[in-house]
């Protein structure tokens, strides 16, 4: 049980990386990740059932997640859309497309098929107990993706970034196009949740257009319950690292509510509510926490 | 150096809110000029800045700079040589970011790549500017903006904008935001800067004693237009005095209403 929840929200973590991005860093709420994410499970899965290599595949995931990003950041910028509409025209129009690419199926199934997930373990069997393969797999992937993402915003290009959310002023004044960053921003962030979504695909054992319903909430929970965990802190390896620790918080939520919800006359129906419901909490909690905060400082300043 | 031809701003045209905000002006500001801009509010001086800055396109007019057109030159592509500065001191710098990076993000104006120009003789480098603020800011290079005064932070937006080389300055207000004594020595660094480093600067301000003290040559705009352009020995001998009468000679304005306009103190 508990290495399911710890691999489920490690790969869902990776998307929950891309959301953080976009949400936090970019400050641009960006809805194309419930079309991206089956968009990469989509590629990987037909990519693998049309003889590519499973890392070929997640690379295809992985471009065109990008490219769904930058469609939505050239929707915004050039069309002068704001960015929560962007996003959901593109991930209106990447159903179609999804189901395109899995040959006008909703749901096509990866069966008895050489996957990354099954090359590691045939590679690894014997070395690391079956069980906890896939979770030291995921961790070591999840890992060296935190990692790359932390070397970006130590980058010039990756702290200019980081200014955008926070004052776009700024960057205009540095003499960089604010979208060109947001591009950049916005495609590296569905690029991620693709991938996030071509492993999901690979984990659950099958594509399906329906997989990336509400996931924008559940990263989005996620994220929160990951700064929930720190205090505000400016250091990007700290934030990225609170992101996977929501992650896995959220699945773990989300598995006792889905296995022991029954308990309280929970169905799997209400786990959308659930979901809902602790966002909506975890607001309430970070709205409280500040104004203690400020409340502290007034007394203080007095 | 930089010139402004029959440049006219309107606001709004053919709705009931029309408002031509800047009236044909005409402006040639000189390589090592620095410029003190006065003016009651609604006059169109931070307009003027932002048409020079790139912010907002002119109705009409034109806006060189050596010679070279930037009408419509895009406002990111001409902060590659321009640096301004705001009357809001969050708008210079990134709250959610540390002292250092905030520096490195600014150092060099232009498209950012994948390199690492943060080390540690970046470091040290903004240490030592740094400590020309005698504000103890090279000690808390990791902390967060945040946690920083308003004072500190626009101190420290003039200190990135100087390391930034640009070939024109803007600073709309740039101290009215302060309390008195942050206010005067942040004024103090500004003129310190713009001496040490020779920069072309223009500096609005609401402070007629300021606009006499502080630079070579004095704009006085009122209702969209410059109504007075004094520079040298003539700029040196004004007085607070001197510049209201003029300011009578020129528009006939009721006393009363411009002292409470342009403050003297
Ligand atoms: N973006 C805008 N849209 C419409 N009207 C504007 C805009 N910007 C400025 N104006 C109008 O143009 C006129 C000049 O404004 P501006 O901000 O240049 O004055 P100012 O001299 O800087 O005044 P202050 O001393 O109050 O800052 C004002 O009447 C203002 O309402
Ligand atoms: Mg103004």
């Amino acid at each position: 049980m508990i290495e399911g929840i710890l691999v489920e929200g490690l790969i869902y973590g990776i998307m929950v990386l891309g959301v953080f991005i976009t949400f936090r860093i970019l400050d641009f709420p960006d809805l194309t990740v419930d079309g991206s994410f089956p968009l990469g499970a989509a590629l990987m899965v037909q990519g693998i059932l049309l003889g590519y290599n499973g890392w070929v595949a997640l690379l295809m995931a992985f471009v065109g997640g990008v490219m769904a990003g930058v469609v939505t950041a050239i929707i915004h910028n050039h069309l002068k859309v704001p960015n929560l509409l962007a996003g959901i025209l593109t991930m209106t129009m990447l159903y179609s497309i999804n189901i395109r690419i899995l040959g006008n199926r909703a749901n096509v199934p990866l069966l008895n098929q050489d996957t990354i997930l099954s090359s590691v373990s045939t590679r690894f069997a014997g070395i690391v107990p079956d069980e906890y393969l896939l979770l030291v797999f995921f961790i070591i992937v999840v890992l060296v993706i935190k990692l790359l993402i932390d070397q970006f915003f130590r980058t010039d290009l990756g702290m200019t970034m980081g200014a955008m959310g926070n004052n776009e002023q700024m960057v205009i004044s540095q003499g960089v196009n604010p979208k060109t960053l947001k591009t950049i921003g916005v495609g590296l962030s569905n690029g991620l949740v693709a991938v996030s979504g071509a492993f999901a695909a690979q984990y659950l054992g099958f594509a399906d257009v329906g997989l990336g319903q509400g996931i924008i909430i559940s990263g989005l929970a996620s994220v929160m319950i990951g700064e929930f965990l720190v205090m505000k802190s400016n250091k990007i390896g700290v934030l990225t690292l609170c992101a996977i620790m929501g992650s896995i918080l959220f699945h773990g939520v989300m598995y006792l509510g889905r296995y022991y919800g029954y308990l309280i006359n929970m169905t799997p129906n209400d786990l959308n509510l659930i979901k809902g419901l602790l966002i909506i909490v975890l607001l309430v909690l970070t709205q409280s926490r500040k104004l203690k905060k400020f409340a502290a400082k007034a007394m203080v300043s007095k | 150096m930089i010139e402004l031809k029959n440049t006219s701003m309107l606001f709004g045209a053919g709705t009931v809110n029309e408002n031509l905000a800047l009236k044909e002006i005409n402006l040639k500001v000189k390589e090592g000029d620095f410029i003190t801009v006065i003016g009651s509010n609604g006059a169109g001086k931070s307009t003027l800045f932002n048409l020079i800055a790139g912010t907002i396109i002119p109705t009409t007019g034109s806006i060189s700079v050596n010679n070279i057109d930037v009408t419509r030159e895009p406002e990111y592509r001409r902060a590659r040589y321009i640096g301004r500065i705001f009357q809001n001191p969050l708008l210079g710098t990134a709250s959610n970011m540390s002292l250092e990076d905030n520096m490195m993000i600014t150092y060099r104006k232009g498209f950012k790549w994948l390199k690492r120009s943060l080390n540690s003789k970046m470091r040290e480098f903004f240490r030592k500017e740094l400590i020309q603020l005698k504000m103890g800011l090279e000690e808390r290079m990791k902390e967060n903006l945040a946690m920083f005064s308003g004072g500190q932070r626009q101190a420290l937006t003039l200190l990135m904008m100087v390391l930034s080389k640009p070939a024109l300055v803007l600073l709309d207000e740039h101290t009215a935001a302060l309390d008195p004594k942050n206010a005067a020595i942040v004024l103090e660094l500004t003129d310190k800067f713009i001496k040490e480093y020779k920069l072309t600067s223009m500096m609005i301000t609401h402070n007629m004693s300021h606009a006499i003290e502080y630079g070579n040559r004095l704009l006085m705009m009122d209702k969209g237009e410059i109504i007075f352009d004094i520079e040298g020995d003539e700029k040196k001998a004004l007085t607070v005095e001197k510049l209201i009468a003029k300011f009578h000679e020129l528009r006939h304005a009721n006393f009363e209403n411009d002292r409470a306009l342009l403050t003297e103190e």
